[in-house]
C-alpha cells in the first residue's frame, strides 16, 4: 500500500494484467512513442504518460504504437478482441470519437446480440475526457452519455486512483466491450492504492459520503467536487449522501433510488452537456420511480449547452464548480 | 494447379449452393416470406469460393452486406443461415442478426456487415490476433467497390502495412455501389491504391474460379510467410439488384441477361473442368440435385421453424450486466 | 500534579487521525469508576466509548460535544477534589502547549505513528504491527476469520502502554501473503510459530479471537514452552458449532449492502457497523487471491458446517495459564462453548457484547488480558 497517482494506478493495473495474462495487449497513438524515430524508445508512454514503461517490459509486440488512424486501430482492437486477444486501446481524447465511432457502436457493441450471443468482445477503450485543461472545444468534452446510450457497451468513469485501478482490472477481465474514461485533470490526484491487483465490480455505486438531507449523484471529477461540498455543508448542518455510480452502464439505479428515498432531495452533477446527459437520465429515473419521496424539485448542475470554450475565464465559468453544486444543494435543502 | 478432384467437387458444390440459396431467397422474398431486406451474391460465387478454398480453420474472414456467399464459402451451415434470414429462433444468430449480420465465429466468419467498410479494421484485428498468438492464420477482408472508397478501408490498408499483418483485402467490384457505377466513383485504380500503400495488388477475372483461386493462393502464401498484406481486385457481376426489390433502372437494357448467358461463373467452371476431363458432367448434375434438395429443405424448415419468443428480446446483449 | 489525569482523544486503528465527541456520559464533578464510560467518540470507522482508566472525579470537560479533535488532544481532566481549579487550568494550558509542540515536531520530522512491517515467516510474508515496549514475553494478538490486525484497534494501543504488543495479519488476510496452502489449523499454527521465531520471541502471551483463538490454542499444544499464557476470545476450536451463514455470507459478499448485513451479525449493537468498516472489508475482499484463501480456510477449518478442530478438552494437557472471554450475545460461535474447557480455565462472559467482544467491551477485555499477563 502506498500513495499512487491516478496515472500510476492505471499504469499499474495495465502492467499487472499484462503480467498475468499474455493475451492482454495495449495499443494507441504514441503509447510507447518514438516508433521508427531516431531518438528515444518509449519516448512518451502515451501523451500524458499513462502507458510509460509498458513497452520496455512487454516489448513492441504487446505495446503497439499506431498511426494516427483511429478507425483502423480501434476497429483492429475490436476485431482482435473477437478473435482471442484482450486489447486495451487508447482513444487519446474522447473527442476523437467522431473518427472511429462506427467500430465501437455498430461493431463492438452489437456483435454479441447480432450474432445470437455467440461472440465475446473483451476490448477496453481507454479515453481522456473532461474540461479544465484549457484544451478548448475539440479536446475537452465528456461524451460519456453517447456511449451510455448504446446497448452492448459498458461505461466506466473512475473518480479516484483507488477506483481507477480496481475498475481498470475489472474492465480488462470483463468479457464485454468497456469504455474507460479518464479525466485529464485528475492524473496527478493521489491516494492510498493497494500494490496487489484487485477488482471493483461494475454496476455498484459507491457512497463516498452518507447523510440524511440531500442526495448528490455525481460522476468522475464531479464526485470530488461533491465530496468537498458535502464536507463543507456538514459543518453548516446540511448532511449529504454523495453517490458515485462508478459506471453509467450498467447503472446502479437501486442505490440511487434508495438514497433518494432516504433523503427526499436530489442534486445530480454532470460535467457532460446538458441535453440527454446522465443528469437528465437520473432525474427522469427518480421522477418516475421515487416521485413520492421527493420533498423538493430535483436540481441538475451541468455546464451550459455550449461547446467547451478556450479562454480560461470562460472555461472556469463553463465547468460545474463546487460553488454551483453548493448553491444547488442549499436550494433543494430549502435555504 | 494443385486442386484435387475432391477440391474441385467441393468448389463446385459451394458455388452451386450459393447460387441455389440466392436464387431461392430471391423467389421467396418476392413471395413475401422473408422480412427486411436482403442483398444477393448470385453471380459472384467464384470470388468467395475461390478465396475461401485457400483458407482453413485458423483463418478469419469479414464480409459485407452482400454476405451470404462468403458465409457458405467459409463453411457456415446453409440451413442455419436460411432460418436466420427468416428471422427464426434456431437461425445461425437466433434471429437477432438477419441477412446483413450473419456470423459464425466458430467457422472464422466474423460477420456480414451492415456498414459499408465496417469489416477491414476488424480483419486487421483478427490478423493481429493471429500474429500475436502465432496461430499461422490469415485474415481476409471482403469489400465491394463501394466499400473500397471508405476511409476505414484505406486506413486499414495503411495499418496492415505498417504492422505487417497477414491480411488479404479482396475488393469485389461488381460495377455498382448501389446505383452508382464504380467506373465513376473510384478514383485511380484498386491495384495502384494497393501499391501506393506498399503492398502487391492483383487483378483477376471474378467469373473465373481458377483465376481467383490462384490469386488468393499467392496472397495467402505471402501473408502466411510473413510478407504482410496484399490486395486482390476481383472484377465480377451481380445477377440481381443492390437489394431485392431494386428495379435496376440504372443498368443497361439486356445487361443482366447477357452476363447470365455469357459470363456465368458456374457455367464457365463446368465447361473448364469437363473439357479438361477433370470432372464428368453427371457428377456436377448430381451435385446440382443434392443442392436443390438441401435448399428446398432449408426453406421448408425455415418456414416451419418457431420465431424467437419474448424472453429472447433481452438476452445476449452482454456476457454479464 | 501526579493526581491529575488527562483524558485524551484515543487512536483506534492506524488510519485514525481525528475523532468527534458525540456525547458525554459523565458530567463535570461526576464520579467515575475505572472502566466506566466517560464519553462516546465517533470516527469514520466506528463509534465507541472512551473508558476511564482510573477511579476518580471528572473535574473538567475540555472538549465540547460535536467537536472534532486530533488524536492525542485533551478531552477532559480527572483529579481529586483537593486539586484547585487554578491547578487544573494550569495543567490544561501546559498540556496543550506540549501537545501542540509535539504535533508540530512530529509533522516536521514526518514521524509519529508506528508503521506495520512485513516479515518473512519461513517463506510466508506476514504483515504485523508492533507497539509499546517491555521486558519479558510480549503480547501477540491474532485476529479471526476475515479480520486483520486493525480488529485490535481498541486493545493494542491500550495494552501497549505497559507492554510490547504485536498484532499480526494471518496468511490470506490483511496485507500478509494471500497463499494459505492447505488453509488448515496445523498450517496456520505453524505460520504463527514461524512468525514468533522470525521475531526471536522465545515466549509470548497469545490472545486470539475466533479462528485466531483456535490457532493460538493449536500453537500452545504444538509448542507449549513458547506460550506464556492464552487468552481465547470468542474462540473457535472449543466446540463444534459455527454460524455457517456468516462464514459463507462473508466469503460471498462482494457488495456493500450484503457486506453490511453480514457484518451486523458480529456485534450486539449492529449500529457499530459503519460505512468505512464495510468499505475497508470490501477493499480487502476485492484483492486477488483473497476469495481463494478464505474459501480454502473455510473449507478445511469449518468443513461441512462444523468446526473441524475441537481442542477445548486438550487444555488440561497444558500448564499454561489460560482464560476464555465471550460476548453473551455472540451469534457466530455460541458462548456456551466457554464451558467446553477444564475448570482451571476461567471463563468470562460479558453482557452486552457479541462476537466482536474485544471491540464492544474493549476495556474489560484489556483488563482481563493485563491480568493474565501479570500473573
Amino acid at each position: 500500500m502506498s500513495k499512487k497517482s491516478f496515472r500510476q494506478a492505471i499504469n499499474e493495473a495495465l502492467a499487472q494484467e499484462m503480467r498475468r495474462d499474455p493475451t492482454v495487449i495495449v495499443m494507441g497513438e504514441d503509447n510507447a512513442g518514438g516508433m521508427g524515430a531516431p531518438g528515444e524508445d518509449d519516448a512518451w508512454g502515451g501523451v500524458l504518460g499513462v502507458t510509460k514503461g509498458l513497452m520496455p517490459e512487454f516489448g513492441r509486440e504487446r505495446v503497439l504504437d499506431t498511426p494516427i488512424s483511429e478507425s483502423a486501430f480501434i476497429g483492429a482492437a475490436v476485431g482482435a478482441a473477437a478473435t482471442g486477444l484482450r486489447p486495451v486501446a487508447e482513444l487519446m481524447f474522447v473527442d476523437f470519437l467522431g473518427v472511429c465511432f462506427d467500430q465501437i457502436f455498430n461493431q463492438a457493441g452489437k456483435f454479441k446480440y447480432m450474432f445470437g450471443g455467440k461472440a465475446v468482445t473483451p476490448v477496453v477503450i481507454r479515453t481522456m475526457y473532461g474540461a479544465g485543461f484549457r484544451a478548448a472545444s475539440q479536446h475537452s468534452q465528456c461524451l460519456y452519455p453517447i456511449f451510455t446510450h448504446i446497448p452492448g457497451l459498458k461505461v466506466v468513469i473512475p473518480s479516484s486512483p483507488y477506483e481507477a485501478k480496481g475498475l481498470m482490472i475489472q474492465a480488462i477481465r470483463d468479457d464485454d466491450p468497456v469504455i474507460f474514461l479518464e479525466h485529464k485533470v485528475m492524473y496527478d490526484d493521489e491516494e492510498e492504492v493497494p500494490d496487489e491487483p484487485y477488482t471493483i465490480p461494475f454496476g455498484e455505486a459507491n457512497l463516498t459520503r452518507e447523510g440524511e438531507d440531500v442526495t448528490i449523484v455525481a460522476f468522475g471529477r464531479m464526485v470530488n467536487f461533491s465530496n468537498e461540498v458535502a464536507d463543507k455543508l456538514a459543518k453548516d448542518g446540511i448532511s449529504c449522501t454523495v453517490v458515485d455510480p462508478r459506471t453509467t452502464s450498467p447503472l446502479d439505479t437501486d442505490t440511487i433510488l434508495e438514497c433518494v428515498e432516504e433523503t427526499g432531495r436530489l442534486v445530480v452533477v454532470d460535467e457532460a452537456s446538458p441535453r440527454c446527459n446522465m443528469a437528465t437520465d437520473i432525474s427522469a429515473l427518480v421522477a418516475q420511480e421515487a416521485f413520492g419521496a421527493l420533498k423538493a424539485p430535483i436540481k441538475m448542475v451541468t455546464p451550459p449547452h455550449t461547446p467547451v470554450p478556450f479562454s480560461p475565464q470562460l472555461e472556469d465559468l463553463y465547468i460545474p464548480s463546487p460553488e454551483k453544486i453548493e448553491a444547488a444543494v442549499r436550494a433543494v435543502a430549502g435555504e | 494447379m494443385q486442386l484435387s478432384r475432391e477440391d474441385l467437387l467441393k468448389a463446385y458444390r459451394d458455388m452451386r449452393t450459393i447460387r441455389e440459396f440466392e436464387d431461392r431467397v430471391h423467389d421467396e422474398f418476392a413471395k413475401g416470406g422473408i422480412p427486411g431486406f436482403v442483398h444477393l451474391y448470385a453471380g459472384e460465387e467464384a470470388s468467395g469460393v475461390g478465396v475461401c478454398m485457400n483458407l482453413d480453420d485458423r483463418d478469419k474472414i469479414a464480409s459485407t452486406h452482400r454476405g451470404h456467399g462468403h458465409c457458405i464459402a467459409k463453411g457456415c451451415d446453409a440451413k442455419g443461415m436460411m432460418k436466420e434470414i427468416y428471422g427464426k429462433r434456431d437461425g445461425l444468430c437466433g434471429g437477432k442478426g438477419g441477412s446483413m449480420h450473419i456470423a459464425d465465429l466458430s467457422r472464422g466468419m466474423m460477420g456480414a456487415n451492415g456498414i459499408v467498410g465496417g469489416g477491414p479494421p476488424l480483419v486487421c484485428g483478427a490478423a493481429l490476433s493471429a500474429q500475436t498468438l502465432k496461430t499461422g492464420g490469415v485474415a481476409v477482408a471482403f469489400v465491394g467497390d463501394g466499400g473500397s472508397n471508405q476511409g476505414t478501408t484505406l486506413e486499414s490498408y495503411n495499418l496492415a502495412r505498417v504492422w505487417n499483418l497477414p491480411v488479404v483485402f479482396v475488393v469485389e467490384d461488381n460495377g455498382y455501389a448501389e446505383t452508382t457505377a464504380s467506373a465513376w466513383s473510384v478514383g485511380g485504380s484498386q491495384k495502384k491504391r494497393a501499391e501506393a500503400f506498399g503492398m502487391p495488388g492483383l487483378e483477376v477475372d471474378g467469373h473465373d474460379f481458377f483465376a481467383v483461386y490462384e490469386a488468393a493462393r499467392q496472397a495467402t502464401e505471402w501473408a502466411r510467410g510473413g510478407d504482410g498484406p496484399s490486395l486482390i481486385h476481383v472484377k465480377l457481376d451481380r445477377h440481381y439488384g443492390h437489394f431485392e426489390g431494386d428495379a435496376m433502372t440504372y443498368r443497361a437494357e439486356g445487361e443482366v441477361e447477357k452476363l447470365r448467358a455469357e459470363s456465368d461463373a458456374l457455367n464457365i467452371f463446368r465447361a473448364k473442368v469437363c473439357q479438361a476431363h477433370l470432372l464428368e458432367a453427371n457428377q456436377l448434375d448430381e451435385i446440382d440435385a443434392e443442392v436443390k434438395t438441401l435448399i428446398d429443405e432449408a426453406v421448408a424448415e425455415s418456414e416451419a421453424a418457431p420465431p424467437p419468443g419474448e424472453k429472447d428480446l433481452l438476452t445476449d446483449v452482454y456476457v454479464s450486466y | 500534579m501526579t493526581n491529575i489525569h488527562p483524558i485524551v482523544m484515543p487512536k483506534w486503528g492506524l488510519a485514525m487521525a481525528e475523532g468527534t465527541v458525540v456525547e458525554w456520559h459523565t458530567g463535570e464533578g461526576g464520579e467515575v469508576a475505572k472502566g466506566g464510560d466517560l464519553l462516546d467518540i465517533e470516527t469514520t470507522k466506528i463509534t465507541n466509548a472512551v473508558e476511564s482508566a482510573h477511579n476518580g472525579l471528572l473535574r473538567r470537560q475540555v472538549a465540547a460535544e460535536g467537536a472534532t479533535l486530533p488524536v492525542g488532544a485533551l478531552l477532559a481532566v480527572m483529579a481529586e477534589p483537593e486539586v484547585s481549579e487554578a491547578e487544573i487550568d494550569a495543567f490544561i494550558a501546559a498540556f496543550n502547549e506540549t501537545f501542540e509542540a509535539e504535533a508540530a515536531a512530529a509533522e516536521e520530522a514526518g514521524t509519529g505513528d508506528p508503521e506495520p512491517e512485513t516479515i518473512d515467516a519461513d517463506g510466508t510474508a506476514i504483515n504485523l504491527l508492533r507497539m509499546g515496549d517491555s521486558e519479558g514475553p510480549p503480547i501477540v494478538l491474532i485476529h479471526g476469520f476475515g479480520g486483520d490486525l486493525n480488529n485490535w484497534m481498541f486493545n493494542q494501543p491500550m495494552l501497549a502502554e505497559r507492554h510490547r504488543v504485536y498484532a499480526l495479519d494471518l496468511p490470506g488476510h490483511g496485507r500478509s501473503a494471500k497463499d494459505v496452502g492447505a488453509g488448515d489449523l496445523a498450517s496456520l499454527s505453524a505460520t504463527l510459530l514461524s512468525t514468533l521465531d522470525a521475531l526471536e520471541i522465545e515466549s509470548a502471551h497469545l490472545a486470539g479471537h475466533s479462528l485466531g483463538g483456535a490457532i493460538a490454542l493449536q500453537a500452545a499444544l504444538d509448542r507449549p514452552e513458547q506460550v506464556a499464557s492464552l487468552t481465547l476470545v470468542a474462540s473457535a476450536g472449543l466446540g463444534p458449532d459455527i454460524d455457517m451463514d456468516y462464514i459463507e455470507g462473508f466469503v460471498r459478499a462482494g457488495r456493500r449492502k450484503e457486506m453490511k448485513q453480514v457484518l451486523q451479525a458480529l456485534f450486539a449493537d449492529p449500529g457499530l457497523v459503519s460505512r468505512d468498516m464495510v468499505e475497508e472489508l470490501l477493499k480487502y475482499k476485492r484483492l486477488d487471491g483473497v476469495e481463494r484463501a478464505l474459501t480454502a480456510i473455510a473449507g478445511t477449518v469449518f468443513a461441512e458446517g462444523r468446526q473441524a478442530n475441537v481442542l477445548g478438552h486438550r487444555l488440561h494437557e497444558l500448564d499454561t495459564p489460560a482464560q476464555v472471554i465471550w460476548g453473551a450475545e455472540d451469534r457466530i460461535i455460541p458462548a456456551a462453548h466457554a464451558k467446553e474447557t477444564p475448570a482451571t480455565v476461567k471463563a468470562h462472559i460479558l453482557e452486552g457484547a457479541g462476537h466482536m467482544v474485544h471491540m464492544e467491551k474493549a476495556g474489560e477485555v484489556n483488563a482481563l488480558i493485563e491480568e493474565i499477563v501479570a500473573r
